[in-house]
């Protein structure tokens, strides 16, 4: 690679390629020359099966700009996630409602 | 002889690193010969089509020319999934690079109407690999980097894939380097081409670097906004004319 931007992290769910969805094991971030976006850097995701054949991949090119609105959309939701997953809303409730 | 030159284009297997069969892309050129040989070292792309087509546009100009697959251990498919998967795995090591482009220079060397000469090109990665073969091996005639990034590396940057900055290797350089460059761009940034020269300059090495303004990275990839044909078609003259003064029989 021409940078030595590169994040590589284990990755536990599916993606699909075609009509067919695959088991992940990795999600690979990069900042390097585009390779099909009409554009010179970019953010690359690849979702890949390393296990699996190369074509196990689901791979975007982002602008840095669509890469960040997509980090902030990830933590808004991861965000809420972790509210539902601790059951916050679900243990709050009933304390208000003895309050009241 | 017509003005197009007639071509035979095939796949072939040779024997890489550590004796791995892996395939290679070859184009050579009807007639007698003897011709010069150019070796393709492709780019963090991959074995793609942009390099098998350059394989063909050195034999349509007189060379016998030859690309390896580099990223064949990783699998079959399409030379992008590859690429992916090669990055995953953070890269193909250095040695891994240099056993097998020897491989591919011996392919070279094997052909009855080879005239003993042999030039190496490469991009992007392949030019960083072109340059570092050249300063390890002393089995070729001249070496084109076009936009080697990662010649200079940071400590940071080293690990045992790429233990060496090819920077590093330059007083061993074997043969004389042709460098194109873009002053736009960022890997190689304009100053690390600068410390690339000053090496070479240091060691009183024979080369040639051409630094287009205008130009970042890429230059000669005609299916990418990176694309600068004025600069490319320089670029290309330059690589031509340095590869027929060096690999003239």
């Amino acid at each position: 690679m021409c940078t030595s931007i590169i994040e590589v992290v284990g990755a536990e769910g599916m993606a699909k390629r075609g009509d067919e969805w695959f088991a992940l094991t990795q999600a690979v971030v990069a900042y390097d020359h585009a390779r099909h976006a009409p554009l010179g850097d970019v953010i690359t995701l690849d979702f890949i099966n390393a296990r699996l054949d190369p074509g196990a991949r689901a791979g975007i090119e982002l602008t840095l700009e669509s890469a960040k609105e997509l980090r902030s959309a990830l933590e808004r939701a991861i965000s809420a996630a972790e509210f539902e997953e601790a059951e916050v809303r679900g243990r709050g409730a009933p304390s208000l409602v003895r309050a009241a | 002889m017509s003005f197009y030159r007639s071509m035979t284009c095939e796949n072939v297997t040779i024997n890489g690193d550590n004796t791995t069969p892996i395939t290679a892309y070859v184009a050579k050129p009807s007639g007698p010969g003897k011709f010069p040989g150019v070796v393709l070292i492709h780019h963090l792309p991959g074995w793609s089509e942009f390099y098998i087509e350059t394989t063909r546009r050195f034999a349509h100009h007189g060379y016998l020319a030859i690309c390896a697959n580099l990223y064949q251990r990783s699998g079959d498919g399409n030379p992008d999934d590859v690429a992916a998967k090669v990055r995953a795995e953070g890269g193909i090591p250095d040695s891994q690079m240099v056993g097998d482009t020897e491989a591919a220079v011996k392919w070279m060397r094997a052909q009855p109407n080879h005239n003993g000469k042999v030039g190496l090109f490469g991009s992007c990665s392949g030019g960083r690999h072109a340059f570092l073969y050249a300063c390890q091996k002393k089995d070729i005639d001249a070496c084109a980097e076009l936009w080697g990034g990662r010649v200079v590396m940071g400590k940071d940057e080293l690990n045992a894939k790429t233990p060496v900055p090819p920077i590093d290797m330059t007083k061993d350089l074997s043969c004389p380097l042709i460098g194109i460059f873009g002053n736009d761009d960022r890997a190689p940034s304009p100053e690390q081409v600068n410390q690339h020269e000053a090496e070479l300059k240091k060691h009183g090495k024979s080369y040639e670097f051409y630094r287009y303004d205008g130009a970042g990275h890429g230059i000669f990839y005609w299916h990418r906004p990176l694309y600068r044909p004025e600069q490319a078609m320089d670029g290309w003259s330059k690589v031509f004319a340095f590869f027929g003064k060096h690999l003239a029989a």
